[in-house]
């Protein structure tokens, strides 16, 4: 499935590509992307489980990009 | 601003009173130091708490760790009052910084905004506002003026004009009546349309659009991607370097102390943080991208971009790209003009062949055609019919010489309609798909203001007719008699011939030149707006068919591409000039922090001229 968020407080570029990376190494995260001047998080999912993938998403970000929220 | 942006300016302002009050009370040096400490606490306390946690996480040497470190090593050497201007400034920086790429987010964002709210749905006699999304096949919205278009659709119930610039640039308002297709992203300016809805929202125009536009940063041009590598590289380079400063000068230079040279170091340390390339170069790239839907000229990608600046080698389609793609009266040749007109539009009355069109587009009249008897169309050559209850013949020469009357021979190109009023040649009408009118224009400015070097174009139709329209609109060089297969050869041959970086762009409207769009290095469509097939097969779509927006897009690629190189070369040469400084001990930490915020704000102003286009 796809989903969009928007991302608050995103700095900078580089932080986009290591948000992107650390979300593509979630397991059950098929495509993502993050659009560092628009500011969203493009994400194709497996359906099973939506709810702990997002969750492990959320974790990684935090790790990577303490400042960056992901919006619901 | 947003609200850490807020909570940031209070926290700089109370430093900076708590600063201002330290060095004019007159309090004990011990006070001084604690006064120091809380200033510095309140400034600065995110950054070393951000700088601890990723030390834990595994991210060494990010700028929060560069600051704490140089900070708190000033605090060490008793530079109190430095150590806090430091990370105070450094805060202003963030913060200015934080608020000029927001600013130029919204910017780009707003320029491209032609998502439509909402739609308006009829209930129960009363209208609603739903979401687009909501809305389903075949359901009747109503647009009201001032209103966007939601979803695209067919007029059902009213008459008004509408503003397409968004899609296509074009400011001149369009009409739209009952059956036409509307499509969304455009502004209902004057009346109230009742449409009947025919794509759904995700498919709709404005959503195709606009998810188009916002993937476009996906595809990275070289440019970008050297940057991304870059700093892969340079940041543990730096830190070696730094290193090698601290420890090493000592030993071989009896006047330093270890202490001065980690200090410079840290210095160095703090110039080094590569936020003003990062930042601004994808900024510069989107800002181009933004600057160029505004001129509804959709580039799919930075690489896009970065090819069109690069072309050297324009081909064009000839029909509907360089000429207007439909038949038209160009000359009439008679002793009579009026007479020859009104006997061909008679003639012409019940065919719908696109030369009859042409010839009745050209009267504007209707005539009475009653007036009319007999009429019989011979294949392949024209028109007999009784007028008026007179013979009249109206075709090619092969219909007059088959009926054995005498007609002189025409050179002029295109397709010759002879017209014959009871065996007596009365004179001919030419008919012609006719060059577009800035044509000529746009392909002279390519090659003197935009650095092309060759103009191709490609057609499938005959030679003579080929040649004449090259000439007339001043093309390098012409392939024609071309099935759609020998175009792609032809393409072949020409990007065997290009050297080095040189690109190939082609212009065609997309509707049978697929294949030598998706093979050219840039394929550009034109007229596009509305057709999906194109618009899939194209690199850069323009949305009109206007063919000066070829000189635009190009303009526009090359100021962009300039603009992204500014920055880079500015952002770099004044990081290894500071670098320098800061090894020599020239330059200090307030200096670094100024140098490296500075850069990142000017870069970032610099990248948002991309935005900026002539209207």
């Amino acid at each position: 499935m796809k989903k969009v968020f928007k991302l608050e407080d995103l700095d900078c570029a580089a932080c986009a590509a290591k948000m992107e990376d650390a979300i593509k190494k979630v397991k059950g995260v098929q495509v993502v992307s993050v659009n560092f001047v628009t500011q969203r998080l493009k994400l194709e999912l497996d359906e099973e489980n939506y709810d702990t993938i997002i969750k492990e998403i959320k974790k990684v970000c935090k790790k990577v990009e303490p400042d960056c929220t992901i919006l619901d | 601003m947003t609200k850490k942006e807020r909570k940031s300016l209070i926290k700089i302002i109370i430093a900076m009173i708590l600063l201002i009050m330290v060095s004019i009370l007159p309090v004990n040096d011990i006070v001084k130091l604690g006064l120091y400490i809380i200033t510095y606490l309140i400034v600065g306390y995110d950054v070393v708490w951000k700088a601890i946690k990723n030390l834990f996480t595994g991210q060494v040497f990010d700028e929060h760790f560069l600051m704490s470190l140089a900070t708190i090593g000033a605090f060490a050497t008793g530079e109190y009052l430095e150590a806090v201007l430091v990370m105070l400034l450094y805060q202003i920086g963030e913060l200015f910084q934080s608020y000029a790429v927001g600013k130029s987010r919204r910017q780009i964002t707003e320029l491209m905004d032609i998502r439509p709210d909402y739609a308006n749905i009829e209930q129960d006699g009363k209208l609603v506002k739903v979401a687009p999304e909501e809305v389903s096949l075949g359901d009747e919205i109503v647009v009201k003026p001032g209103e966007k278009i939601p979803l695209d659709g067919i007029v059902k119930d009213g008459e008004s004009m509408l503003d397409t610039s968004a899609l296509t640039g074009e400011s001149v308002p369009r009409k739209a009546k009952i059956n036409d297709t509307v499509l969304s992203g455009c502004i209902n300016k004057t009346g109230i349309l009742k449409i009947e809805v025919t794509k759904e929202f995700s498919e709709s125009t404005a959503s195709k659009i606009l998810d188009l536009v916002e993937n476009a940063s996906t595809k990275k041009a070289k440019t970008e991607n050297f940057i991304t590598k870059f700093a892969r590289y340079y940041t543990p380079i730096v830190v070696v370097l730094a290193l090698c400063l601290a420890f090493l000068p000592p030993i071989f230079i009896r006047d330093l102390t270890v202490l001065d040279c980690v200090k410079r170091s840290m210095t160095f340390l703090v110039i080094s943080c590569p936020c003003a390339l990062v930042i601004s170069v994808p900024l510069g790239f989107f800002g181009g991208i933004g600057g160029a839907s505004r001129q509804g000229i959709l580039i799919k990608g930075s690489n896009y971009l970065e090819a069109l600046s690069n072309t050297k080698t324009i081909i064009f389609d000839k029909t509907g790209t360089l000429t207007e793609g439909k038949f038209q009266v160009v000359k009439t040749e008679s002793k009579d003009k009026d007479k020859l007109l009104e006997i061909a539009v008679l003639a012409e009355s019940f065919s719908s062949h696109p030369i009859a069109l042409a010839i009745r587009e050209k009267a504007k009249k209707q005539l009475d055609q009653k007036r009319i008897k007999n009429v019989k169309e011979v294949a392949g050559k024209g028109i007999t019919a009784k007028i008026d209850g007179k013979e009249v013949y109206v075709g090619n020469i092969k219909l007059l010489t088959d009926h054995k009357i005498e007609c002189p021979e025409v050179s002029d190109i295109g397709t010759i309609i002879y017209v014959a009023l009871e065996k007596e040649f009365l004179g001919y009408i030419v008919i012609a798909d006719k060059v577009k009118e800035n044509a000529k224009e746009t392909l002279e400015e390519l090659k003197h203001k935009n650095h092309i070097t060759t103009t191709v174009m490609l057609t499938g139709d005959k030679k003579e007719i080929a040649s004449s329209i090259a000439k007339e609109v001043g093309v390098d060089k012409v392939y024609s008699e071309l099935l759609p297969q020998d175009k792609v050869d032809k393409l072949e041959m020409i990007l065997k011939d290009q050297v080095g970086e040189n690109k190939v762009a082609f212009v065609g409207d997309g509707i049978n030149d697929a294949p030598v769009l998706t093979r050219a290095d840039v394929g550009i469509a034109m007229g596009a707006l509305g057709s999906d097939a194109a618009i899939e097969a194209s690199d850069v779509v323009i949305m009109d068919d206007d063919i000066s927006k070829i000189n635009d897009a190009i303009n526009l690629s090359q100021r962009t591409i300039r603009i992204v190189k500014q920055n880079i070369y500015f952002a770099i040469g004044i990081k290894v000039f500071f670098l320098i400084l800061g090894a020599l001990g020239v330059a200090n930490m307030m200096e670094a922090v100024f140098a490296d915020v500075g850069v990142s704000v000017i870069a970032i102003l610099n990248s948002m001229r991309a935005l900026n286009v002539k209207k």
